[in-house]
């Protein structure tokens, strides 16, 4: 359905005076979601993973320069075509209530995205369903966002993207922060949306919400994805995980063994020659140091990395 | 000891109670889970026992007297949101020298990176900047700390590696902790004893 | 890098992002010090050549705009060109005297209320709710009345009733960003409210400030026109642009249109410059945009 192939983006922007510099936050990605499936995006903070979201909607400032190519059900996205895509075809749940427009019925923000997304006539009886759908009581209509509880938030968001047809949805960090009930409710509800054959992207930095829901976790490591598992690679002591950085997230995890990796993730100012974990990487060699590694296919997973083995 | 002693909050007298006779005591080495989900009053409580908001009922106390109105404040705070908690305006060598200036070792311990100081906040990922804001209050004349939802946002090797730069810290200086948190497997690996809120509220 | 974009963005906006401005901080620069050169020459050489500007050619009267005559030549053949330059040169100069004094007192009294707050807030906000809900052109009209006209009449009806937006737009800065965990942590962490204020408060509310200031320039030189161009303002020997357009009222009827319509189209340009600038200021001033 979502295929990117080697994405990278480039950040012109001024450093101190006029002095332009070039971050890179995004590296060589490569993803595929298909229909039906959970994809969770896993990473740290400045690890590219909501620039991917801009990236596939095409909503990234003016001084971002794209590389690679974005496939939408076998079409090569255009800017043209992610223009008309956007909000209709392909949808985007944000973080939190206050990307709704504080001024405007909760009702009346969630017509105005079923009439968006085309489906003009029946909108009203759109976003009647969809609220029944979600158990939104009716009179959340005439409510302003403010006054939505944390699961009512959730759901108005959810509400927003999948009014329409949308077929793929990406879920930008729906969860922290948030009442673990509603956390649950918030997963399901992506679940749901896969299984009625739709693509569904979540992204996130907390990965015990991703096991709960995920058929595969793409792991993001300075702007590329260093392995993507089926979910049931990430148990026990991590033995199915061949990423030195996916089995060291997992020992990290307060409930395994809570040790950290030392070191930082690179600046996207100045990333590494080689392999982009090379200098964090305890397996790392010279040969890593020379070239970025390329995905490889091992068993179910796919890895980044020269030395990982079956 | 910190010591609040049945406090009450609300933000005026037309709003609701969002804290009203809570008690709790921690004494220096004892690191407090205080569990429960967002939205309940944890965060509130926290600023109360930090001095950010001044109880209406109650009284909080450091060793028997209240906390210092004027001057280096003891009982530091970490907050959830470290891009809320470090002015956008200054450069990040700026905001970590604020109070004091921290030993190389402590920057070592955090990974710190010496070319970060004449960056913007914005320049940092949030995980970047959580260190500094934890780096700013570990002065020496910080005696208990209060850690609200600290790692939430950050990744869990992040979250990892701050944990054990600050409980390195705490065993070596008999820091008190309290540590806010919803994620209960992070309590349990970092406290010494958990508070459940929901609990604790109905109970007092 | 936070490059996770701004959470207060509405989701709207931000699939509008897709269409922001471009904002080139070399260009903005550029922008920057030919708009102030240019300011600065109007005014050096305009009030050099008010003299000559005010010297009368009766053989040339009437000229339409030509290679010789730009903005062509008046009913006593005063070159148009040199009026108008000369006439913004003045507009420019009481523009930034008024804007200044004005935004002083919004500065002043936005700090005042906000820092004190209680009962002294109270008040102020009463205040800045009267000037705002008061006509604009009256108060200005009456206080310029008051004041004697003239110049004088010009600087304080001006400055005296355009300190209220930018009063209420400090008043609002100074309060949020007392509120934000950086500047209660300061406090915390054994700053003194001296320090917090010097470090954390101004800093944050000098961009304000400026751009504030640059916003006001145009309205200001818009009421010295006003004013002026209903007569109360500047006398008819200073060739302001106010005075140029009352005295071409009189002749547009005749077919004389450069009279009005250059200088006028001029003073246009002008304000539309500052408003630019104002706008731009606040993307360059910002450290958070500053590096797109």
């Amino acid at each position: 359905m979502l295929e990117v192939r080697s994405l990278s983006i480039h950040f012109h922007r001024y450093a101190r005076g006029l002095r332009r510099t070039v971050l890179t936050p995004v590296v060589d990605l490569d993803l595929k979601v298909s229909a039906g499936e959970v994809v969770a995006v896993v990473g740290s903070s400045g690890s590219g993973k909501s620039l991917l979201a801009h990236a596939v909607l095409g909503i990234l400032p003016s001084n971002a320069h794209i590389e690679g190519e974005i496939w939408y059900k076998g079409q090569l996205l255009t800017p043209e075509r992610q223009a008309a895509m956007r909000g209709r075809r392909i949808a985007l749940i944000p973080q939190s209530v206050s990307f709704l427009d504080p001024l405007m019925r909760v009702g009346a923000q969630v017509l105005r995205a079923a009439q968006l997304s085309g489906k003009n006539r029946h909108s009203a009886a759109a976003q009647r369903a969809i609220f029944q759908r979600y158990q939104l009581p009716l009179e959340v209509e005439r409510w302003y966002p403010f006054q939505l509880s944390g699961g009512m938030a959730r759901r108005t968001l959810v509400s927003m993207a999948v009014v329409g047809e949308a077929e793929l949805i990406l879920a930008d960090e729906p969860t922290p922060g948030l009442h673990p009930e509603v956390v649950q409710e918030t997963l399901n509800h992506l679940r749901q949306l896969a299984d009625e054959q739709r693509g569904v992207v979540l992204i996130t930095h907390d990965i015990q919400a991703a096991l709960q829901v995920a058929d595969q976790i793409a792991v993001f490591y300075a702007g590329t994805t260093v392995e993507i598992a089926p979910v049931t690679a990430f148990s026990g002591k991590g033995e199915g995980l061949l990423h030195p950085y996916t089995q060291a997230l997992w020992r990290s995890l307060p409930q395994n063994e809570f040790i950290p990796l030392p070191g930082m993730q690179p600046s996207p100012q100045d990333l590494p020659q080689g392999c982009l974990f090379a200098p964090r990487c305890p397996l790392a060699t010279a040969e890593c140091t020379a070239e970025r590694p390329t995905m490889r296919a091992i068993a179910q997973n796919q890895v980044r990395c020269i030395h990982a083995q079956g | 000891m910190l010591k609040a002693e049945r406090v009450s909050f609300r933000y005026s007298p037309n709003r609701p109670w969002i804290l009203q006779g809570f008690s709790l005591s921690i004494t220096p080495g004892e690191r407090v889970g205080l569990y429960g989900p967002s939205g309940c009053g944890k965060t509130t409580f926290g600023r109360v026992l930090a001095g950010y908001l001044q109880p209406i009922g109650g009284k909080v106390e450091l060793d028997g007297k209240p906390l210092p109105p004027k001057g280096y404040c003891p009982v530091q705070m970490i907050f959830q949101h470290p891009e809320l908690a470090i002015n956008p305006r200054w450069t990040i060598g700026k905001a970590l020298y604020e109070a004091y200036q921290p030993p190389p070792s402590l920057l070592e311990a955090l990974s710190l990176d010496l070319h970060w100081f004449e960056r913007f906040p914005h320049e940092l990922s949030n995980g970047e900047l959580q260190r500094i804001a934890v780096a700013r209050v570990l002065d020496p004349r910080t005696r208990y700390l209060i850690a609200d939802e600290m790692t939430t946002m950050l990744d869990a090797n992040t979250q990892a590696q701050l944990w054990q730069v600050l409980l390195d810290v705490a065993a070596q200086r008999q820091l008190g902790m309290l540590v806010i948190s919803h994620d209960r497997p992070l309590l349990e690996r970092v406290c010494t004893r958990i508070v459940d809120w929901a609990m604790e509220a109905q109970t007092t | 890098m936070n490059l996770e974009v701004s959470r207060s963005s509405t989701l709207w906006s931000r699939v509008g992002l897709a269409r922001q401005r471009v904002f080139d901080r070399r260009r903005q620069t550029l922008f920057l010090i030919v708009f102030c050169v240019l300011c600065l020459g109007v005014i050096l050489t305009g009030s050099a050549r008010a003299a000559v500007a005010n010297q009368t050619n009766l053989s040339e009267r009437n000229q339409a705009p030509s290679w010789a005559h730009p903005f062509g030549t008046d009913w006593l053949g005063r070159d148009m060109l040199l009026r108008t330059w000369s006439g913004l040169s003045l507009s420019l100069q009481v523009g930034f005297l008024a804007a200044l004094f004005s935004s002083l007192i919004g500065l002043l009294i936005g700090l005042t209320a906000a820092t004190l707050g209680g009962a002294v807030d109270a008040f102020f906000s009463w205040w800045i709710d009267v000037f705002l809900s008061l006509p604009h052109m009256v108060v200005l009209i009456l206080l310029a009345f008051v004041s004697g006209g003239g110049l004088n009449g010009v600087v304080i009806s001006v400055a005296l009733t355009h300190w209220p937006s930018l009063a209420r737009v400090i008043r609002a800065e100074v309060y949020q960003v007392r509120s934000a965990d950086y500047v209660q942590l300061s406090a915390k962490l054994g700053r003194s409210s001296f320090w917090v204020a010097r470090h954390h408060i101004l800093p944050h509310i000098w961009p304000q400030f400026l751009v504030g200031l640059i916003l006001l320039f145009p309205h200001a030189i818009l009421h010295e026109a006003g004013i002026t161009f209903i007569g109360i303002g500047l006398s008819p020997h200073q060739p302001a642009i106010g005075i140029i357009l009352a005295e071409s009222m009189r002749h547009l009827s005749t077919g004389y249109w450069w009279l009005a319509v250059l200088p006028g189209a001029a003073l246009l340009v002008m304000v539309k410059l500052f408003d630019i600038l104002g706008e731009n200021g606040r993307a360059l001033l910002d450290p958070r945009t500053a590096q797109e």
